[in-house]
């Protein structure tokens, strides 16, 4: 049963010009004003109980995404469901509604817990606000909560500077799941910890998940970490999703070029001195993103249909995949459907 | 070969509030040219205050307390500043995470290159610029004549990478000490300078220090791996010796814990505990509280066993190689 539902969600930054690019501006006489592109029609079903993975390089709206479905951001065409009902419109009076169905975890454990609160308090202040939890009960809940995510409940009178890192990555997990949220969205929640504390943080994950039945959005630009948490994964490219399919099939077969790619250019333990083949070419700028398939700059495969037309998300062999190579191929005029 | 770096017992210490910490302690390598050096190690194992140690670059209330540091035959430590000053840039550049620490936001890529290569050399603006382009088309950098006319800003994250790499190599120096230079950019961007840099030390015999918390890069990148635990060097040998059989429980639990070795969704082997605090840190092995192998004895300093492919540990995974 579906339980994240996002539509044909776009989301466009306008960008004005701090007060360092208006004096480089004047520098260089050129303007940065201009409208980012973050996210362009987004279609994604998450049934309930699935780890769905977000995959792809700095700026391809992976947060943006998960802020949408967080409610933090609103998109500009769209719109996401959650249990069938509209995230987007739960605004006023419903925004409390949504803060507590949909949790994020974001990647820096220092910055997203208050220095001066003890955990204890961090932890109860959601479900308390939100009427989860009475007075009474918080102390007993706090308690099985630090237990639950490998922590002594005696912590709860601690200061979160008394922690490492990877400890307060399990006390935002604690925080998060006080929520008892539908949804978690995990945002780069291992990218700034240490990989033996990330192997720890990870298996914390993998056994809460099996015994909460949790739904999550695992949000990581780590290709290893992904395909040993997630059920599905999407590739992102400058705002869209290009290939869509179960983990196991997209290592094992990827089918769209970016996606190859991608994989070959990692570097992997044990396979060896130089056996990697790195992209060719940058990264385009959202501000202004290549016509047609976005890849094509990038692509060996590229032909003129690339440069005109911009791929659909079709049906391929494994999963979906938004490359005109899966749909009647890159010549001019060879539109399949 | 000769060494172009070659390190001997270098120590460095912290006099901070809490304490004395030892970030470096007792730290030796050496790197031939054209070899790439992997140190790897986690955050505030050390690496990077090696990294700055080597270039003298530690201010109170750091000390470097002992060691020599070796570039082509010469101890830094026993140089004058001002001959210290002059071996940096020179015979030994460093490249950092971000490359705004080598970068003037306001001056053009080419004159501040231009500039670099005349601190050094007593050379025409004109031939300083025709250098600094030479130096971006080493580092892979296409329309190379025109970046040398942009803003640092106008470059992306990866191309800004690439000018504080050329700008590094702009004196051909001996040795180049890179700290994460590549942590903050994206995989496909990492994937091309990391072929880059493999060709630079083939193709002009720059001995290279890759000081980095990836064990897949360094995997894929070095010749030679050191493995830093609270500031000292607890393994050392080829990559291959290092990834591939591992003598140190440390390096063991490190190379466990990667996903990618692992089936999906299985719980992954981790090491128990957390980082050491280097504050007051008490004798013998600093890893043992950690170590599925410690006995009574790791309560005593470990010895350095083995000559090809030395560890740090009483209880080595493997016999020390004949
Ligand atoms: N609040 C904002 N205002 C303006 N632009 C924004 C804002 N948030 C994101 N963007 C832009 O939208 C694009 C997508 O950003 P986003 O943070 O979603 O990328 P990401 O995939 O999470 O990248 P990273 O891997 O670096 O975290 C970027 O070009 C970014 O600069
Ligand atoms: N200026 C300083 N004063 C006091 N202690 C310091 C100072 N600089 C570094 N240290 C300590 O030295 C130790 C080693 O730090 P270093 O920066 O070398 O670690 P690192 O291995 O580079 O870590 P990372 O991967 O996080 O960059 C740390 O414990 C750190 O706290
Ligand atoms: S649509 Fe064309 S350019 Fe884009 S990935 Fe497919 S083949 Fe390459
Ligand atoms: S010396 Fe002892 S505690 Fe230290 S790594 Fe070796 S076996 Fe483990
Ligand atoms: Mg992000
Ligand atoms: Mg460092």
């Amino acid at each position: 049963m579906t339980l994240l539902s996002v539509s044909g969600v776009s989301k466009r930054f306008s960008r004005k010009p701090g007060i360092l690019g208006r004096a480089l501006d004047r520098i260089t006489g050129e303007s940065s004003a201009q409208t980012v592109h973050a996210l362009t029609g987004i279609d994604i079903a998450v049934p309930r109980g699935e780890v769905l993975g977000l995959v792809g390089e700095s700026g391809c709206g992976k947060s943006t995404l998960g802020r949408i479905v967080s409610g933090i951001y609103t998109p500009s065409d769209g719109s996401v469901t959650l249990n069938g009902k509209p995230v987007a419109r739960m605004r006023g009076g419903n925004v409390q509604k949504l803060t507590t169905a949909v949790q994020m975890i974001h990647q820096d454990p220092f910055a997203s817990l208050d220095p001066r609160m003890k955990v204890g308090e961090t932890i109860s202040e959601g479900p308390r606000l939100h009427g989860l939890w009475s007075a009474s009960e918080a102390q007993g809940k706090v308690r099985d909560l630090l237990e639950q995510v490998g922590l002594e409940g005696a912590y709860a009178n601690r200061l979160p500077h008394q922690f490492s890192g990877g400890q307060r990555q399990r006390i935002a997990i604690a925080r998060a799941l006080a929520m008892e949220p539908e949804l978690l969205v995990l945002d780069e929640a291992v990218a700034s910890l240490d990989v033996s504390i990330q192997a720890q943080v990870l298996n914390l994950f993998m056994e809460l998940r099996q015994r909460l039945n949790l739904t999550a959005l695992f949000i990581s630009h780590d290709l290893s970490v992904v395909r040993h948490v997630c059920d599905r994964v999407a590739i992102m490219y400058l705002g869209r999703v290009v290939e869509l399919a179960s983990a196991a099939d997209l290592y094992d077969a990827p089918q769209h070029p970016y996606t190859k790619a991608l994989f070959a250019s990692v570097p992997t333990l044990g396979t060896g001195r130089a056996a990697f083949q790195p992209i060719e070419g940058e990264i385009p700028s959202p501000l202004d993103p290549p016509p047609g398939c976005a890849f094509h700059p990038r692509c060996p495969f590229a032909g003129p249909r690339c440069r005109a037309e911009v791929p659909a998300l079709k049906p391929a062999p494994t999963g979906v995949v938004a490359c005109h190579l899966n749909d009647g191929g890159t010549e001019l005029g060879k539109t399949a459907a | 070969m000769n060494a172009a770096l070659d390190v001997r017992g270098l120590t460095t210490r912290f006099d901070t509030r809490g304490g004395m910490v030892t970030a470096v302690n007792d730290v030796s390598f050496a790197v031939e040219p054209g070899r790439i050096m992997g140190l790897v190690g986690e955050s505030g194992s050390g690496k990077s205050v090696t990294g700055f140690s080597i270039l003298g670059l530690i201010d109170a209330p750091g000390e470097i307390s002992a060691g020599q540091v070796l570039v082509d035959g010469t101890d830094l430590r026993t140089l004058a500043p001002d001959a210290l000053r002059r071996m940096r840039g020179r015979r030994v550049a460093m490249v950092f995470q971000d490359p705004m620490m080598t970068l003037n936001p306001v001056l053009r890529v080419g004159d501040q290159m231009a500039m670099a290569v005349r601190v050094h050399d007593n050379v025409s603006k004109r031939a300083a610029w025709d250098r600094a382009r030479a130096a971006l088309d080493t580092v892979g950098i296409p329309a190379a004549a025109e970046r040398l006319r942009a803003y640092p800003h106008q470059l992306s994250g990866g191309m800004r990478q690439r000018v504080a790499i050329a700008t590094a190599l702009l004196h051909r120096p001996s040795v180049i000490i890179a700290d994460e230079p590549t942590t903050a950019l994206d995989v496909s961007i990492q994937g091309q300078i990391l072929a880059e840099v493999r060709r630079l030390a083939d193709e002009t015999g720059t001995a290279i220090v890759w000081v980095t918390h990836d064990l897949a890069v360094v995997s894929s990148l070095a010749d030679d791996i050191c493995v830093m635990y609270a500031g000292r060097i607890v393994e050392s040998g080829t990559a291959e010796q290092v990834i591939g059989a591992p003598r140190h429980p440390y390096t063991r639990g490190l190379i466990d814990s990667v996903p990618s070795l692992h089936p999906p969704g299985q719980p992954l082997p981790q090491i128990p505990g957390s980082t050491p605090q280097l504050v007051n840190l008490p004798s013998g092995c600093p890893f043992r509280p950690r170590c599925p192998r410690a006995t009574e004895i790791c309560a005593t300093d470990p010895p350095l066993s083995g000559t090809d492919h030395p560890a740090l540990c009483h209880h080595p995974l493997t016999e020390a190689p004949a």
